[in-house]
């Protein structure tokens, strides 16, 4: 084994401290879930939070809910899950060695990511038009608990922003990706990157699917 | 490389279904269901989770190994979540004062 590994030149597909090309690579998927599931711890203590005050303040936490506009919401939940869908088909093209497909899908990625995060500024802006934005100037219509509707606008501002922060840093990402794969850096033997990057990208789209229906939907039929 | 190549066919079916299902949410939120509008928005968010899980991240091919640290992830969030509702939503079964 020893002398194997002295004889060849150390690759991407496979470095000296693995065995094989297949340990190398699930143990970087291995990898990539263990810090993907400290975002699921990290994300789920913002949920928890909020279902817990969303019990505590209801009535409130409906009317405020029931302020967010459902339809841009959705059109949004679209848009990411058309990003996932030529996520996958980039790293399906990178284990088949494509790699102009890569490097198409993986601008579709970006443009659809980018007109994620273009809607949700839109959305953004609509708060501070409206004054949903907490802080002096805040006002909700239709309560009188000013503080609880804050609260609501508070956990909507930190997850909704904490949630475009990883689409910024996915962005980040795929461009680095882009960049060597024009390279001709991902062949069908080695193709990690691409593989790992799909993994958080699809992530960052499950963390969305759960945030839309608690944040936009649950207490619509409630709000009017 | 035992490495597995789903066609393009199941991910554009998979992709089809996600969207779907959102459009069913969606106009299922304007629907009067009660407390079940709660039930069958998280329903559906899961449904979609595990089919992003399953196919687009692959886990249906992965191995055992990343199989079991993925189920045991969610293990972890159970056990958040659950036993801070049992405490925050049983707070009032026995009258102890300050949410």
């Amino acid at each position: 084994m020893a002398n194997q590994a002295h004889a060849h030149a150390e690759t991407l597909a496979l470095r000296e401290q693995f065995d094989t090309a297949e340990q190398q690579k699930d143990a970087s998927t291995l990898g990539m879930w263990i810090f993907l599931i400290t975002e699921i711890m990290f994300f789920g203590g913002m949920f928890l939070m909020y279902t817990v005050y969303r019990d505590t303040y209801f009535p409130v936490f409906a009317l405020a809910s029931s302020s967010l506009n459902a339809v841009i919401g959705a059109i949004n939940t679209a848009v990411l899950l058309c990003s996932s869908f030529t996520m996958v088909l980039a790293v399906r093209a990178a284990q088949l060695g494509q790699r102009n497909a890569i490097i198409i899908f993986l601008i579709l990625t970006l443009i659809l990511g980018i007109a994620f995060l273009g809607v949700k500024a839109y959305e953004w802006n609509e708060k501070f038009q409206e004054h949903h934005v907490p802080g002096p100037t805040f006002h909700l219509e239709g309560t009188g608990e000013q503080g609880q509707a804050q609260l609501f606008f508070s956990l909507y501002f930190a997850m909704t922003g904490l949630h475009a922060l990883h689409m910024v840093v996915g962005c980040g990402m795929l461009i680095w990706l882009l960049v060597e794969s024009r390279k001709g850096r991902f062949t069908a033997e080695y193709m990690t990157p691409v593989d790992i990057g799909g993994l958080y990208w699809h992530f960052v789209d499950i963390i969305w699917i759960f945030l839309f229906p608690l944040l936009y939907l649950i207490d619509r039929h409630l709000g009017k | 490389m035992s490495e597995h190549v789903d066609s393009i066919k199941t991910y554009g079916g998979i992709w089809l279904l996600l969207l779907v299902l959102t459009g069913v949410t969606t106009a299922v939120a304007f629907v009067d269901l009660g407390a079940f509008s709660v039930v069958v928005a998280l329903a559906i968010a899961v449904v979609k989770m595990l089919l992003v899980a399953l196919f687009f991240m692959h886990v249906r091919h992965s191995t055992r190994l990343t199989k079991l640290v993925v189920l045991g992830g969610l293990l972890w969030l159970a056990i958040l979540l659950t036993f801070t509702l049992a405490d925050v939503w049983t707070r009032g079964l026995i009258g102890t004062p300050g949410r």
